[in-house]
């Protein structure tokens, strides 16, 4: 599996960077920004599916872990002024080590109990800010200066810079997230995921893997603050409220959880349906108050909307679709046939492995599944 | 010690607001074991319509009673109308559905009534009460909203211990698949569980709203402290909402009063993280159940 499907995942990622390039040239300078937009919530969300929809830990607070991101970047680039690959990667390796703390606190907690503790760090990380106003730029935050660099000279556009380096992280991250779910450790979070006493049972360190899926996801969401840094040039307290994380895990879930085209689809949703529904209201003259909630409400409807149309979200959608064409789904953790044909009466699967191998990836109520079988 | 009692009293009085909050959610958790984020969200709606009514009326008692129909009203449609389709789903489906809600009901506040914040009238006196020369802190007004919210959880723990409505739904959030069976329409108790919590939310808002003033999201804040006290509490157990409430309102009134408001979150926080330590479930939750 792994083997086949490495190409696959390289060949998609490629296509993307093809068509993400393209776009950058054609689109005009805020469409680049939206571009890069979306690849700093790709980046975070892909995260966050893989820990809810793999290891099935819930988390309202990967917000806190973008402002850890973000702020590191600011006071590197600041202090230090290290080029930005490598603030990247300090980025990353100081949301890692908040994800492991985070990751050994929540590693006995449940359900709307983690929830709630994730939310409540959301909710108080960032107030660290107006608390050390000397080091961390207190409500005005810290600017962030980002260059583009000299080779691609002086007249290229930054917006369009901003937009490569953001989604060549997000590609990156999706393609190694994506082996990483192939492999033992995405294999352990689900079993995980599924049921801890019997994943235990089987050899798994159950606590080693749900903290683990916690680094990673916290890394994701640092590298998505580190780019938000770079592309919005300012690290702002209150760029990291409660809506960003709970944007994050709704963007999670609309796409389709655990997925990682999901991941893709979900941020488009987020990032583009209250800009186009903006757009719509402002261009049919409707008076400010009107125009500027008119977006916020049709994303409320089009989340409700998706979640009773496509219970597995957008890609569960995209899958039933394809399924109507006869194109056989992609190679996801989810195989279209899964919800249905996992049971043992789809017929018998050629080896264990290959019984692994389909009844991964169910959606998250795997419990009441198996109880029923 | 003057300002010890001023910040307890103070604390008592936006504790009993949190715990309406939690209460609120409690009720809904118990029937269908969701995290409504819609909760803050409503009680904004329901608190506009009191506004509305107030100003059209002259009187707040009927703003007051219209809010806390509305709540009814509002808890009973949101869960005929887009939770009883998304039950039976991945369970997060439907917490996206309450987000979903909440976003749409901040929108249709803005479009309504516009962004900017309101004043929200309160139905006593609001300057500070006084023992001899002393001031107490809390003024007639938190006093009618402690004496509000205890006397709506008396009156549901009452029902809920004594009425055979009461009886239902206990039963029904105790083992829906037996409760069934021995012929209680669980999806109506389910419905009653979100009406009931539609009106502490509604109550919530009324009360709340003259301290923290009016606006599309005024009620975010007070919602994420309700749900940190239910979770505190343990979100099986009313009485534990109501004690998770006072706890936090009071802890955050001293962390507000004596260290600055910057650190009531992280204060709670805090409190939060010591909590789940020792008890996982919340301070009230029963004997662990762990299928194997």
């Amino acid at each position: 599996m792994t083997m086949r499907s490495l190409p696959r995942v390289l060949g998609a990622a490629l296509a993307t960077a093809v068509v993400v390039a393209i776009l950058s040239v054609k689109l005009n300078a805020f469409q680049d920004y939206q571009i890069a937009e979306i690849a700093v919530e790709v980046t975070a969300v892909a995260g966050l599916t893989v820990l809810t929809g793999l290891s099935g830990q819930i988390s309202l607070g990967n917000g806190a872990f973008m402002a850890i991101g973000a702020y590191t970047t600011a006071l590197v680039l600041l202090h230090l002024g290290w080029p930005f690959i490598a603030v990247l990667v300090v980025a990353a390796a100081v949301t890692a080590v908040a994800g492991a703390i985070v990751g050994v606190a929540a590693a006995r907690l449940h359900g709307p109990y983690l929830a709630g503790a994730t939310l409540m760090l959301g909710v108080a990380l960032p107030s660290l800010a107006y608390i050390y106003p000397g080091v961390f730029g207190g409500d005005q935050g810290l600017n962030v200066v980002f260059t583009t660099p000299g080779f691609l000279g002086v007249n290229f556009p930054p917006t369009r810079w901003q937009a490569w380096v953001s989604s060549a992280v997000a590609l990156v991250t999706l393609v190694l997230l994506a082996n990483l779910g192939r492999s033992r450790v995405g294999r352990n979070w689900r079993a995980v995921r599924d049921d801890e006493v019997a994943a235990a049972l089987a050899g798994v360190n159950v606590a080693r893997a749900r903290i683990l899926a916690f680094v990673v996801s916290a890394t994701c969401a640092g590298m998505a603050g580190a780019l938000l840094a770079i592309i919005t040039g300012l690290v702002a307290p209150g760029a990291f409220t409660i809506t960003l994380s709970i944007a994050l895990l709704t963007a999670a879930v609309i796409g389709g959880l655990g997925t990682l085209p999901g991941a893709v689809w979900g941020s488009l949703v987020i990032v583009l349906v209250p800009t186009y529904a903006t757009d719509v209201a402002t261009s049919h003259g409707l008076s400010t108050a009107v125009a500027s909630n008119i977006p916020v409400a049709a994303y409320g409807v089009v989340l409700i909307l998706v979640m009773l149309i496509f219970p597995q979200g957008i890609q569960g959608g995209v899958r039933w679709l394809l399924g109507l064409l006869g194109i056989p789904a992609a190679r996801t953790w989810h195989p279209a046939s899964m919800s249905e044909a996992g049971s043992p009466a789809g017929g018998a699967p050629a080896s264990q492995h290959e019984a692994l191998l389909t009844q991964r990836g169910d959606p998250p109520e795997p419990h009441k599944k198996e109880g029923t079988q | 010690m003057v300002e010890f009692l001023q910040f307890t009293l103070s604390g008592i009085s936006f504790g009993m607001i949190y715990a309406a909050i939690a209460l609120s959610l409690v009720l809904i958790w118990r029937g269908t074991r969701l995290l409504n984020f819609a909760q803050g969200g409503m009680a904004m709606f329901t608190t506009y319509i009191a506004l509305e009514v107030i100003r059209h009326t002259g009187s707040y008692w009927a703003g007051f009673v219209v809010a806390l129909a509305a709540g009814i009203v509002l808890g009973t449609v949101a869960e005929l109308a887009v939770i009883r389709p998304s039950l039976g789903r991945p369970e997060l489906n439907s917490v996206i559905i309450t987000i979903g809600l909440l976003i749409l009901l901040e929108g249709l506040a803005g479009i309504f009534y516009g962004g900017q914040y309101r004043s929200f009238p309160a139905a006593f006196s609001v300057t500070g009460l006084r023992a001899g020369s002393t001031p107490l802190g809390v003024s007639r007004f938190d006093v009618f909203v402690a004496a509000s919210v205890l006397v709506t959880t008396l009156l549901l723990a009452v029902g809920f211990r004594y009425t055979s409505a009461g009886l239902r739904m206990r039963a029904a959030a105790f083992n829906a698949t037996v409760a069934r069976l021995s012929g209680i329409r669980v999806a109506r108790v389910i419905t009653v569980g979100w009406a009931l919590a539609g009106l502490l939310g509604a109550l919530a808002g009324v009360l709340v709203s003259p301290s923290t003033f009016l606006c599309p999201n005024s009620m975010d804040a007070i919602f994420v402290f309700g749900f940190t006290a239910a979770v505190i509490g343990g979100l099986d157990s009313p009485a534990g909402a109501v004690i998770g409430g006072l706890l936090l309102g009071v802890a955050l009134s001293y962390a507000g009063g004596y260290l600055g408001s910057d650190v009531t979150a992280l204060v709670a926080f805090g409190i939060l993280v010591v909590v789940l330590m020792f008890r996982p479930a919340g301070i009230f939750s029963g004997a662990r159940v762990r299928r194997v």
